[in-house]
């Protein structure tokens, strides 16, 4: 179902980085994951419309009206690293 | 040793664009901050564009009614059932590391718009209709601003101005139908003139509001599969797209005429040397891994808010120059000149509802005032001169009561100060002498002033009948009617 290959491809992606060991143990946990998920498929769903969605709401909206948020400063903060008023990042080669 | 030259391949290059318009809202897509262009670092951010952990985005009404309403105006099918999706990937000008768009359902696809090209040479119009493969509503992400740039290269970090973030913005995706830099340049002039009409962007490019990406590859002509696309980023204006496309042209043909592979990649525009550079891709970008995005639910158009927005667009600047080409009888060129914004054809359409002579008010609009305009750096909302009066005006040049010359002194008040054409005529006494008597009694005071010349002009030396009519137009400040006089003075000066 999954492999080691797709396994290290997903961390990639995610930028996770996994020692030999954990990329071992992810495969097999997701694959027992995948492979209890999977037993939904011995249903007939050929009839069924598939859902999107678990709950029957649609088109929620608010009114384009301007509200400043009161504490900027609160958002600065959170970042690891700023310098003045810009959050401040390792150099992205470009 | 000698062999026959191969006969020289023919290519075409098939273009299609992708193109970002900034959405005129007060505040962001999913939150109330705003979305002021130049307001100082990180002063419009706010937990939902950080995406801070229990953050609920609510969609801005105002975007969906904007997307819905470009999607009309680009005869676009209005999906019934739309939906937002996560679209992930890592990069510092995306807080959330993810961007929320749509991916499989957008809000719009199916559609075209016609674009006119113009021969530089013949002037001959041809039109074109280029496919739209789909509209969708996305957030934009930050902007990122490299220390130091030049001066500092060595510098370890950059820094992150997330006011952009969460801007709304349709991204509008062309079919690959455009085969030239002009054609492409024409298409994002189109889009750019019907998202103004609309008034749901300035698309201004400078400021980003207006952003196109350029897909490209070529192939010999006749052959039915695509060459290697190559993506081109980073053009800012119009010319810079024709530009670009072109050097991309030339650069894909030479490549393969050597051959030598062309490299699936992105390149960027160097305004400054004027050609593409290969920009080192993202490593994996191509796997965003969207899923649907569980805090917005669905969107559903209904047919009864489909029509009231339907029936609230404008007519659209290709409409407008159909008609002014067919109904008004004015020349392709004119058709585009006044359709090109949106003010100023609804001006021409005052005038000419206030009675003015098509032709006549679109030679006034595209030349005079638009000359004035350009000089000032005005629009045409920003002048005195009314339409209703620039109609009076022209009617006034129409029945013979001033010449163009009087209407084209009296233009620079009526620009700056405004007030009646007519009252300003009757007011200065500028209304054209048009009584053949009068006119005569004028033509021989000015033959009695100028014996000589008069002498010479019946000696033969007949240049110097335009001597007379100046003489004539100096002493009456260029009042009398043209025509009339001219017939005038030929008669008395034979006589």
């Amino acid at each position: 179902m999954i492999d080691l290959e797709q396994v290290r491809k997903v961390a990639t992606l995610a930028r996770l980085e996994l020692s030999p060991e954990e990329e071992e143990q992810f495969t097999t946990q997701l694959n027992s994951i995948l492979e209890y998920v999977e037993q939904l498929n011995q249903l007939d769903t050929a009839d069924v419309p598939p859902t999107t969605r678990a709950i029957e709401v649609s088109n929620v909206t608010r009114a384009d009206q301007k509200v400043t948020f009161s504490d900027r400063e609160l958002v600065l903060n959170c970042a690891p690293d700023r310098e003045d008023d810009y959050f401040k990042v390792p150099k992205i080669l470009d | 040793m000698t062999s026959a030259a191969p006969a020289k391949t023919q290519y075409e290059a098939v273009i299609g664009l992708e193109t970002h318009c900034q959405l005129s809202t007060e505040t962001k897509i999913f939150s109330p901050s705003s979305t002021e262009f130049g307001a100082d670092p990180n002063t419009h951010i706010d937990p939902v564009v950080m995406g801070m952990p229990g953050v609920l985005p609510v969609l801005n009404e105002k975007v969906l009614q904007y997307a819905v309403k470009a999607g009309l105006a680009l005869n676009c099918q209005i999906a019934p059932y739309s939906k937002f999706d996560r679209k992930q990937y890592f990069y510092p000008d995306l807080p959330k590391n993810y961007q929320i768009s749509q991916y499989d359902l957008p809000i719009a696809e199916h559609g075209w718009l016609e674009i006119e090209l113009v021969d530089k040479k013949t002037k001959e119009v041809t039109r074109k209709r280029i496919g739209i493969t789909r509209l969708h509503m996305e957030e934009d992400a930050g902007k990122l601003v490299h220390a130091g740039s030049d001066r500092l290269a060595g510098s370890t970090y950059s820094l992150v101005d997330y006011n952009r973030a969460g801007v709304p913005l349709v991204e509008i995706v062309s079919e690959p139908d455009l085969r030239t830099g002009q054609e492409a340049a024409e298409y994002a002039q189109e889009l750019r003139r019907i998202m103004r009409y609309l008034g749901v962007s300035d698309g201004n490019m400078q400021e980003g509001s207006l952003r196109c990406d350029v897909n490209i590859s070529v192939r010999p002509v006749g052959q039915e599969a695509f060459g290697t696309k190559v993506e081109i980023k980073n053009m800012n204006s119009f010319s810079a797209i024709q530009k670009a496309i072109e050097y991309e042209i030339d650069r894909q043909i030479a490549a393969i005429a050597a051959g030598e592979p062309i490299v699936q990649e992105t390149r960027l525009w160097e305004e400054g040397s004027q050609r593409t550079i290969s920009m080192r891709s993202k490593e994996g970008s191509s796997d965003y891994r969207y899923f649907p995005e569980p805090d917005i639910p669905p969107i559903e158009v209904s047919p009864q808010q489909l029509e009231t927005w339907q029936a609230e667009l404008p007519e659209l600047p290709a409409q407008k120059r159909a008609r002014y080409e067919a109904d008004l009888g004015l020349s392709a060129y004119d058709a585009r000149v006044l359709t090109d914004e949106r003010a100023v054809a609804e001006y021409f359409e005052r005038a000419i509802a206030a009675g003015a002579d098509p032709k006549m008010a679109a030679n006034w609009i595209t030349q005079d005032i638009a000359a004035y305009l350009n000089a000032e750096k005005l629009t045409i909302d920003n002048i005195a001169l009314t339409a209703e009066h620039l109609a009076e005006m022209v009617t006034m040049i129409d029945d013979g009561t001033i010449s163009t010359k009087i209407a084209k002194d009296m233009l620079p008040e009526l620009l700056t100060q405004g007030g009646s054409p007519k009252a300003i005529v009757e007011a200065k006494g500028l209304s054209q002498i048009s009584d053949p008597e009068k006119i005569a009694a004028i033509i021989d005071e000015v033959l009695a002033a100028h014996p000589d010349e008069l002498a010479k002009f019946r000696a033969g030396k007949t240049k110097l009948q335009g001597f007379f009519v100046g003489q004539i137009m100096k002493r009456t400040n260029g009042r009398v009617d043209p025509k009339l006089t001219n017939q005038l003075l030929v008669q008395k000066l034979k006589g």
